[in-house]
């Protein structure tokens, strides 16, 4: 298995939507599967589209906000006393999450198709949140499924999308969590592909909705080399730190360094303990339409997840990170619910301008534990994908109180 | 040699009626009523379709998941399914039997391990609800060389294209999706588009057996007889539900009803 340079990640499936010959695929009903054809056509056709490329240009600049910012956490550097840690401050885009990319270009693909009605899941809320916001700004109808168990605990993102004019489908089944509202909302779409367009939360699903979902998220990166290129006049030696639920924000986070050596831009993604597929050698598995690692009791069944962070409670993981990992591209651990409350607290207290949600908080434990073995040369880059707003009550039950 | 499943359907023509195919979950609402259950209304049905639990399907309504859960919860698996598939098929009314279910369980277990178990058990049929062709093209072979039916869906959706290529690699039956939609749905179509369709598809190869499924029920099902075989799933699985809830025997209710639904197509 091996990595073809040049090519973007994303493209490097074959004609069956294979990654590395195993990942991934189009497991889907026959009822989606001309549906599902049509939209990789209009896909493939609108990324190779100037007016569209435009369109898409002037939404990530004018509605999201542009370029989200790049610098040093000064602070946590000296506390640790090893490695220089940088951040990629994604939460500063309009909608707080990476989450807003791939949701604004779902919604634009929903209109250019000519359809009015637009589903998608929700676990942390980031998406549905980010989802029904574009959904609103481009006149669609749309509908959020979410897993009552995260409704209760992601409050106050259920009120952005209400507020939005988003109808949130409250999903009761299996574990009340992302995995269940996914598979609703698959069933929905199944019901309805013929008026509605599905934009899936993460980097997961049939071939052609993880490729929109890192396309887009693709952007952070973008924006990182320039800025990066601009601090150190060079594509440094570096460690890209991400977090990994479905895989989204991080795909999106090294999509521009895939060809670099491993030793140049080392990848390194953390998981959280429980929902930790690539951590834990998990078994190959079929969930969501696609072959990826994942969590499976001894009879085959998708298991139950475990963690703090809605967000990354999902038993299951991108195509995209399996062959990642498959390749030795990347490098995957985990963090516990602990650690990351821990992280949490060290980065708040020391760097009062970043506010990262439970998710980025995963990552931040790798950061802390990686940093003070590193010279002081070395740099490590952050990505602080999501803002804790939506977490407060979590985060002050556990470890009594909120930073303001 | 003609196979189990087509035997059925020549009966069905000679008696000038569609078939009648019924769908219960394995292990609802346990092992032993769904063994009862089969028995049961084998009395009345031509081919019985037996659904093998998978917690995230991508095309199941509200009621087959309910039966799906109850199933899962009592622990059911592969192992037991096979064993009540084999008691099943030395029970003398025995029907021919298809399983139903999702490609995860049957990955799990290993393709080649799950067909030959199929064949031993004495498995008609298979359908896997997210194996679409032509992914299951190398699969089906493997049923088809272990006298196993690989039945091929055809959805609303489905271009003419395409579905002559499907009938061109199914086997004795293929089952057409009535509506785009989960199971369980009330019918959004009217009887004569579904037959219009269930025409289109027969035109391609008539020798091959149609039967349609997705929003069957005790209401809809004379309206559909035209076919050669209707697939009732969803009413089935509410059914069993609802004697659960009054604490009725769900064998003998579930017994009235497949009779019931015998005579509206008879
Ligand atoms: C801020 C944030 N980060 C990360 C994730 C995990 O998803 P992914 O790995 O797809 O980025 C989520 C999911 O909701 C999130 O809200």
């Amino acid at each position: 298995m091996k990595i073809k340079r040049g090519i973007p990640l994303i493209d490097q499936h074959d004609k069956n939507g294979f990654y590395g010959g195993k990942f991934g695929g189009n497991y889907v009903a026959e009822t989606a599967i001309q549906p599902i054809k049509d939209l990789s056509n209009l896909f493939e056709k609108l990324r190779r589209d100037k007016k569209f490329l435009k369109l898409k240009d002037h939404y990530f600049k004018n509605y999201l906000g542009g370029e989200t910012p790049f610098f040093k956490l000064e602070n946590l550097t000296n506390y640790l006393g090893g490695a220089q840690i940088w951040c990629k401050d994604v939460s500063a885009i309009h909608g707080q999450a990476h989450k807003g990319y791939h949701a604004t270009v779902n919604a634009l693909i929903c209109k250019a198709a000519g359809k009015k009605y637009i589903v998608g899941d929700t676990g942390a809320g980031m998406f549905g949140k980010n989802l029904a916001m574009a959904a609103r700004e481009l006149k669609l109808k749309c509908k959020i499924f979410m897993g009552t168990k995260d409704i209760k605990r992601q409050a106050p993102n259920v009120k952005f999308m209400k507020d939005a004019g988003a109808e949130i489908i409250p999903v009761d089944t299996g574990s009340a969590t992302l995995v269940d509202a996914v598979s609703e909302c698959m069933r929905y779409y199944v019901s309805n592909c013929d008026t509605t367009h599905l934009a899936v939360g993460s980097a997961i699903g049939a071939n052609v909705f993880l490729k929109i979902c890192a396309y887009s998220t693709a952007q952070i990166s973008k924006e990182l080399k320039t800025q990066v290129i601009e601090e150190f006049g060079e594509i440094p030696k570096m460690k890209l730190v991400n977090v990994i639920g479905g895989g989204s924000s991080a795909i999106g986070f090294w999509s521009e360094f895939i060809d670099y050596p491993k030793k140049h831009v080392e990848l390194i993604g953390v998981e959280a303990k429980y929902c930790a597929p690539l951590t834990t050698n998990a078994k190959l598995a079929i969930l969501h339409g696609a072959a990826q690692y994942c969590l499976t009791d001894k009879n085959g069944q998708i298991k139950e997840t475990h963690s703090i962070s809605a967000g990354l409670d999902y038993p299951g993981v991108s195509p995209l990170h399996c062959f990642l990992k498959d390749t030795g591209r990347a490098r995957y651990c985990s963090a516990s619910d602990e650690q990351a409350l821990a992280a949490f607290k060290l980065v708040t207290k020391l760097e009062p301008s970043v506010k990262p949600s439970l998710e980025p908080a995963h990552c931040l434990h790798e950061v802390i534990r990686l940093a003070p073995k590193l010279n002081q040369d070395e740099i490590i880059i952050y990505n602080n994908c999501g803002h804790a707003y939506k977490d407060q009550k979590i985060i002050k039950d556990r470890i009594g109180y909120f930073p303001s | 040699m003609m196979n189990r499943i087509d035997l059925a359907f020549k009966k069905g023509q000679i008696e000038k009626r569609p078939l009648l195919i019924t769908y219960t979950v394995c292990g609802d609402p346990n092992k032993k009523k769904s063994l009862e259950i089969l028995k049961s209304v084998s009395e009345h049905v031509d081919i019985a379709e037996l659904g093998f639990p998978f917690n995230c399907p991508q095309a199941d309504g509200p009621d087959i998941q309910n039966s799906t859960y109850r199933a899962i919860e009592n622990g059911i698996n592969m192992k037991q399914i096979f064993e009540l598939v084999k008691n099943y098929k030395r029970y003398k009314n025995s029907k021919p039997l298809i399983l139903m279910g999702y490609y995860q369980i049957i990955f799990h277990y290993g393709e080649k391990k799950f067909v030959k178990k199929c064949k031993e058990v004495g498995v008609d049929g298979l359908i896997v609800v997210d194996l679409p062709w032509p992914d299951n093209k190398n699969f089906a072979k493997l049923c088809k060389k272990n006298s196993i039916c690989f039945v091929q869906l055809i959805a609303p959706t489905t271009t003419k294209k395409r579905m002559k290529l499907i009938i061109k690699d199914s086997h004795e039956m293929v089952y057409q999706i009535s509506m785009i939609s989960t199971t369980g749905k009330k019918l959004k179509v009217s009887a004569k588009e579904i037959i219009r369709n269930n025409k289109i598809i027969k035109r391609i190869n008539p020798k091959k057996n149609v039967v349609v499924g997705f929003g069957i029920t005790k209401k809809t099902i004379s309206s559909l007889k035209e076919c050669d075989g209707l697939v009732v799933g969803s009413a089935i699985c509410k059914a069993i539900s609802a004697s659960l809830k009054s604490r009725q025997n769900p064998v003998i209710k579930l017994n009235k009803m497949v009779k019931f639904l015998k005579n509206k197509i008879i």
